[in-house]
């Protein structure tokens, strides 16, 4: 899909293209707009949000809203702010991406380089496991993580998302191998390469792009999260999701829209940037995610 | 404790390659690494997928309320679930949110993608805009929806300041209208996911035939019609079967904008199974609300991974 040249022997008319240019740009700015009205209205006063106007930039600037969704907000019982929710995912994030990638990388490479009867239908199942509505695993896993005396704790998050991450990670190295090779791997073998030294010094080496994308994508999956998160953390263990959620729908009080778009917007920054930075590799991902590598 | 449950199922696979020489035993342990290698990951996804799709399944069937209880009631579950009101809501929300939802996401991808696929200067500038939204988290999708469409401070509010007085716009307080609302935060956030894979279709497509059409007079309208489209078959199964995976466990999304409400009015299966699960302790109902989930996903995903791992062979 990369390689394919942008060469199109479709030639349009002039009013056509201008056509083309008013859609482009129209739906430029549906996608720009709800996300831009929250990050101009975030430096507001809360009297220019409920008094005015949510379009006009703000008269005051204020940056008292960041402060207050990172320190002081209200977020459930607690005025902690989303400062703590904040590490918490990523205490969460960073250990379940590293096993998920890992495992997911030494899975491909079994499926691919050494490949046995039955491997397909394993793959398979792996694969099914990716889109089961994980409301069917809800019961089972509040239970189990609660006889391993690891309920409502970072751990047990962190074992949650490698488990249903496993199946995505597995696809992404295993579509990467498939194409890898094979006559090398044979070639180090007969030299006298074991399994992990082959995976170590040949595979590993070559695999920088597909790590990037299966990086990128637990990434963005396990922070985004919020039906485990809401499910089984406890106040110590909840991720930003579930604490920017408790923020925006407390009903006690006023409602400050200002912090609630700061906090949101500080939700969304870490994996915004991430986008922003290896844009490509996560659209890369989002496709092999349809499977067709 | 869990390894032994697949290192059986790894040997169980074990007798293929019968070697005419006996192979000595470093062989034989060279060929076993690979299979203990896969066997952590296979005994996490036959424990805590498949072991807990059998629990969830068998717990569908017993009268358990706020905690399992293992006494077999049958279908009384199904029965009870297909009377309650509530669920039918659910269902015929979903049914509602997924139709709109995947054929408005289809219909804006496809455009959007020809769209770009005509040279367009800003290509590179347009096409990380269309996506951004998928990087974000649904709960903050929700977030910013919620107040945009909120009539009191958002678009109708602002309609109104800026003198379109009767502009109404009042949908996400509208028990009629609010799922609608969804199907809006919803295209916004995947459209762009949509687009991508479409452009990756069309940039596929072999332009030599294009031309040969060209030459033989074929307008615009006919390449595409005749010859763009029908070729772009696979990304179509692709994007129907992801959207309506999403649309399924859309539940994130739900709570975030309109938290079901006003009223039941946004209830979807998902919420459905979580409130009766979890806060209304009907267990069993709700065990049996996400056995139908499953079903329903099942028979989108099984026949198109059954159909994808095939063709790789």
């Amino acid at each position: 899909m990369s390689v394919a040249s942008t060469d199109n022997a479709i030639n349009t008319g002039r009013i056509t293209r201008a056509f083309i240019y008013l859609m482009l740009i129209l739906f430029a700015t549906f996608y720009l707009l709800p996300f831009g009205i929250m990050v101009i209205n975030s430096v507001k006063p809360l009297s220019e949000i409920t008094g005015g106007n949510m379009m006009a930039l703000p008269q005051v600037f204020t940056l008292e809203p960041w402060l207050k969704a990172w320190n002081s907000a209200q977020i459930g019982v607690e005025p902690t702010g989303l400062k703590p929710y904040f590490w918490n995912s990523l205490k969460m994030v960073f250990p379940a991406v590293a096993i998920s990638t890992v495992l997911g990388a030494l899975n491909g490479y079994v499926l691919t380089k050494w490949r046995f009867k039955g491997d397909t239908i394993l793959f398979g199942l792996m694969l099914f496991a990716c889109f089961i509505p994980f409301q069917i695993v809800l019961i089972p896993m509040a239970r189990v993580l609660g006889f391993l005396g690891i309920a409502g704790s970072t751990p047990g998050l962190v074992l949650v998302h490698v488990v249903y991450g496993l199946g995505f990670t597995t696809l992404y190295f295993r579509n990467y191998y498939q194409v890898f090779p094979t006559e090398l791997i044979r070639a180090a073998q007969i030299d006298g390469a074991g399994f992990f030294r082959i995976f170590w010094r040949i595979m590993l080496p070559s695999s920088g792009p597909i790590i990037v994308v299966s990086v990128i994508w637990q990434f963005t999956n396990i922070w985004n999260d919020f039906l485990f998160g809401a499910s089984f953390a406890d106040l110590d263990s909840q991720p930003m999701t579930v604490a920017l959620n408790n923020l925006v729908s407390s009903s006690t009080g006023v409602k400050e829209y200002n912090v609630h778009f700061a906090g949101a917007i500080l939700a969304a920054l870490p994996t915004l940037l991430v986008y922003i930075v290896a844009g490509r590799y996560f659209v890369r991902g989002l496709m092999a995610g349809s499977v067709k590598g | 404790m869990v390894d032994q449950t697949t290192s059986s199922v790894a040997m169980a696979a074990d007798y293929q390659a019968p070697t005419a020489v006996k192979p000595d035993l470093r062989t034989r342990l060279q060929n076993l690494i690979p299979k203990l290698v896969l066997s952590p990951s296979l005994a996490l996804i036959l424990v805590f997928v498949y072991g807990f799709i059998i629990f969830s399944v068998y717990l569908s069937f017993t009268g358990s309320r706020i905690l399992p209880v293992y006494d077999w009631v049958g279908l009384e579950n199904y029965e009870k679930l297909f009377r309650l009101r509530h669920w039918s809501i659910a269902i015929k929300n979903l049914g509602i949110f997924a139709g709109l939802y995947i054929a408005i996401c289809t219909a804006i991808g496809l455009s959007l993608a020809i769209f770009l696929d005509q040279k367009i200067r800003g290509e590179g500038f347009l096409r990380p805009i269309f996506l951004y939204p998928m990087a974000l988290s649904f709960i903050v999708t929700g977030t910013a929806w919620k107040w945009f469409l909120d009539p009191g401070i958002g678009l109708e509010h602002t309609m109104h300041l800026w003198g379109w007085e009767s502009f109404e716009f009042d949908w996400i307080k509208n028990r009629d209208f609010a799922i609608y609302t969804v199907v809006i935060a919803a295209v916004w956030q995947t459209s762009g996911f949509v687009m991508a894979m479409f452009l990756a279709g069309l940039r596929g497509i072999d332009n030599e035939i294009l031309k040969a059409a060209q030459i033989d007079g074929a307008s615009n309208w006919n390449m595409y019609r005749r010859i763009i489209i029908p070729q772009l078959r696979p990304a179509f199964l692709s994007a129907f079967v992801i959207l309506s995976h999403l649309a399924i466990k859309s539940y994130d999304l739900v709570v975030a904008l309109t938290g079901g409400g006003p009223g039941r009015a946004t209830e979807v299966p998902a919420t459905f199974m979580y409130s009766y699960t979890f806060t209304r302790n009907q267990m069993g109902i709700g065990a049996s609300s996400a056995v139908i989930m499953l079903m329903t996903i099942a028979a989108i995903m099984v026949p198109y991974l059954y159909a994808e791992l095939r063709e790789k062979k």
